[in-house]
């Protein structure tokens, strides 16, 4: 039986936790959904846009410069980097875009933490005329301001949220919020797959196409399928587009790296499945970092992206089963695979994506350990530009010029 | 309705009784540890007595939690508050003992997540030996409720599922199945939190819970603040339950340092005046 099932369960994951005043929206989004899926006009229309608007078929980049520094791998990259916007969400909102025009509504809402999700959702809003309201916690519109002024530009309105930790959950809370008095005419558009069935489904479905192109790609231009498959996991919507497909390929390796801060040891990181326990969080049974009451713990990750204390119920569920593995990699991990991708191959990765370059690097050292080689498909998730600010930080760089030449002493 | 058809459960029987008086309930909500422990118990203790001894027909005790959806400002941050100051979901087994101590009963509104956490057994057990009646559950609907329905049989305690303007006659009916005690009507689609004028929707989502399930009291909430929309609520519903309005004045005396309960119990008082004013339409 093909999961979810029609409660949205992953076995014990998943699910509907939601006010009920918002059950009857999810139902309506999960009928027109279905039959959506199942109209030929509606996915012509979704494929033109992913061609035609977003710039699919993303290609797969040899990466032999990077590869020579991961011991016994060869790694190759699904550059959704590539896309519109700059990252892999793109794929997701069309998606949901075309489903409200479907069901008559009028608005979108989205939550944000890097502003990734949040300028896709402002791209497709001005694409298809819908009004557009982003929730960001106000720490992520602080380190994130580019992302925020692209939205502006977009003719979003950006909300900054300061209740809680003021990230990526709470911009979640907002974005429910909004949602319980204004579901009439309104769409919440969620960003990953998280959140109250159908939401997981669909988002999955929606970011399925990087893994139906990649599993094509790797037949017919790179000789078999990989070893392994790698991505990094927030939420978890760029790890479930390029596992999804290659589930069914049993002797495919699956890895989800998530974001280990300063470390799991400090009580400071976003490992949700790594170091989380079982618990209801926005609406799914996952794993959440949360106390010994429940109360959720605030996540920490120099990736916004990733700043995230829980994780889509279908990984939980794909851990649960050990069909794939996940591990931490920290901000200092991530951040020397940022600089060595870009100095070695010329792409600069979002600190997100870096996350599963730093995991790929390990994992193929790890397999020249154990005298083993093979191909790591490494999901680039998202371009690194609107992370520079971070990065002028993190490696203490000016932003000045190196040399002045042409003026009079 | 018969005063012991055995769906009423433990506080079904209050809001009976209160309608068999022709009035409507009042119901008050708190939230568990704000300012503090000890503090949000006195303030409970107030709204079951008021200034006049009328107070409260049924306080439910909040039990604060970092994510609530379906909370509004004041009661977010009364909670985030409380959590900073400490309180454990432990501490609401002795906040619901001091209700009962007062002769009224006790409700505990809760996000799922914390009694998933206590254990759904653990916590009936414990919240039944407190003297507590039952959980209202804002994020927990009928379709995910399997532990706990099984777990409030075993204790006896009461699940007051909510329903609101957007659910349609079929959860209506599945979600008013699964209640005991009685039915939670949310009058507006929002959050918690006071409004100037009290919901359209209401009294035809109260007629649709009632033609569903005759049996069980129906009690609104969302927005009432002040005496004379409980009155206005309590023309066509079985209680009225009041939260935000409360917690704005808890909000005021944290902010002045002040540990005065008299602006409480004036609201209160007017209140009980405002849900006495009327005859219920069950009458």
């Amino acid at each position: 039986m093909s999961l979810p099932d029609a409660l949205g369960h992953f076995d014990q994951f998943g699910g509907r936790f939601v006010p009920e005043a918002l059950h009857a929206a999810l139902s309506q989004l999960e009928g027109e959904f279905d039959s959506a899926m199942a109209d030929p006009g509606f996915l012509a229309e979704l494929d033109d846009l992913r061609r035609n608007y977003a710039g699919r078929p993303t290609p797969i980049t040899r990466a032999p410069h990077f590869s020579a520094q991961c011991g016994g791998a060869e790694i190759l990259l699904k550059r959704e980097d590539l896309n519109h916007t700059g990252s892999h969400k793109i794929n997701n909102v069309l998606g949901q875009a075309l489903l409200t025009r479907r069901m008559g509504k009028r608005r979108v809402i989205a939550e944000t933490g890097a502003g990734q999700h949040g300028v896709a959702t402002a791209t497709a809003a001005a694409l298809f005329g819908l009004e557009c309201r982003v929730y960001m916690g106000s720490v992520d519109t602080e380190r994130q301001a580019l992302n925020v002024a692209r939205m502006q530009l977009l003719g979003a309105e950006v909300v900054a949220v300061e209740a809680g930790s003021r990230t990526l959950k709470d911009a979640m809370n907002e974005a429910m919020r909004d949602w319980v008095s204004t579901v009439d005419d309104t769409h919440y558009l969620i960003g990953t797959v998280g959140g109250p069935h159908p939401f997981p489904k669909v988002v999955r479905e929606f970011q399925r196409i990087i893994s139906t192109e990649a599993r094509a790609q790797m037949l017919a231009d790179f000789g078999g399928l990989p070893t392994a498959v790698a991505a990094c996991v927030g939420g978890g919507s760029n790890a479930m587009g390029i596992f999804y497909d290659f589930i069914p390929d049993a002797d495919v390796e699956l890895f989800g790296f998530e974001a280990g801060g300063e470390g799991v040891e400090t009580g400071r990181h976003a490992a949700t499945i790594s170091a989380g326990d079982i618990g209801v969080l926005h609406g799914a049974r996952t794993y959440v970092l949360q106390d010994a009451d429940g109360q959720t713990i605030e996540s920490h990750s120099i990736s916004a992206g990733l700043d995230y204390p829980g994780v889509g119920p279908e990984h939980a569920w794909l851990a649960n089963t050990g069909r794939a593995s996940y591990e931490p990699v920290t901000d200092a991990e991530a951040m020397d695979a940022l600089q060595a991708l870009t100095r070695t191959e010329g792409i600069m990765p979002a600190i997100e994506s870096a996350h599963a370059l730093a995991g790929a690097r390990r994992l193929g050292l790890r397999w020249a350990d154990q005298g083993r080689a093979g191909t790591i498909l490494v999901n680039l998730s998202g371009r690194g530009d609107k992370d520079v600010a971070t990065a002028i930080e993190w490696f203490g760089l000016t932003g000045r010029p190196d040399l002045v030449v042409g003026g009079l002493a | 309705m018969t005063a012991l058809d055995p769906r009423l459960g433990l506080s079904g029987r209050t809001l009976r009784a209160c309608v068999d008086d022709h009035r409507a309930a009042l119901v008050g909500y708190l939230p568990l540890g704000f300012p503090d422990v000890a503090g949000s118990i006195e303030a409970m203790r107030a709204l079951c007595e008021g200034s006049d001894g009328l107070g409260v027909d049924l306080v439910e005790v909040g039990l604060p939690y970092t994510d609530p959806v379906l909370d509004g400002l004041a009661i977010q941050h009364a909670g985030t508050r409380a959590l900073e100051r400490g309180v454990r979901t432990r501490d609401v087994f002795g906040a619901v003992e001091a209700v009962a101590a007062t002769g009224k009963q006790a409700v505990v509104m809760t996000y799922w997540n914390l009694v998933e956490r206590y254990g759904p057994q653990a916590f009936a057990r414990d919240l039944a030996s407190a003297g507590g009646c039952g959980l209202i559950t804002p994020d927990l609907t009928p379709d995910e409720a399997g532990e706990w329905i099984v777990a409030s049989d075993e204790f006896g305690l009461d699940r007051i599922f909510l329903v609101s303007p957007s659910s349609t006659d079929a959860r209506i009916a599945s979600t008013t199945a699964a209640c005991r005690g009685w039915v939670y009507a949310t009058s507006v689609m929002g959050v918690t939190g006071t409004r100037t004028t009290t919901s359209s929707a209401a009294p035809g989502l109260v007629a649709k819970v009632r033609e569903a399930a005759p049996d069980l009291p129906v009690g609104v909430g969302l927005g009432v603040s002040n005496g004379d929309q409980a009155a206005d609520v309590a023309r066509y519903a079985d209680a009225v339950i009041v939260g935000s309005a409360f917690v704005k004045l808890l909000i005021e005396n944290d902010r002045s340092g002040s540990d005065d309960l008299s602006s409480l119990r004036s609201l209160v008082d007017d209140l009980a005046r405002g849900v006495r004013s009327q005859s219920t339409s069950r009458s």
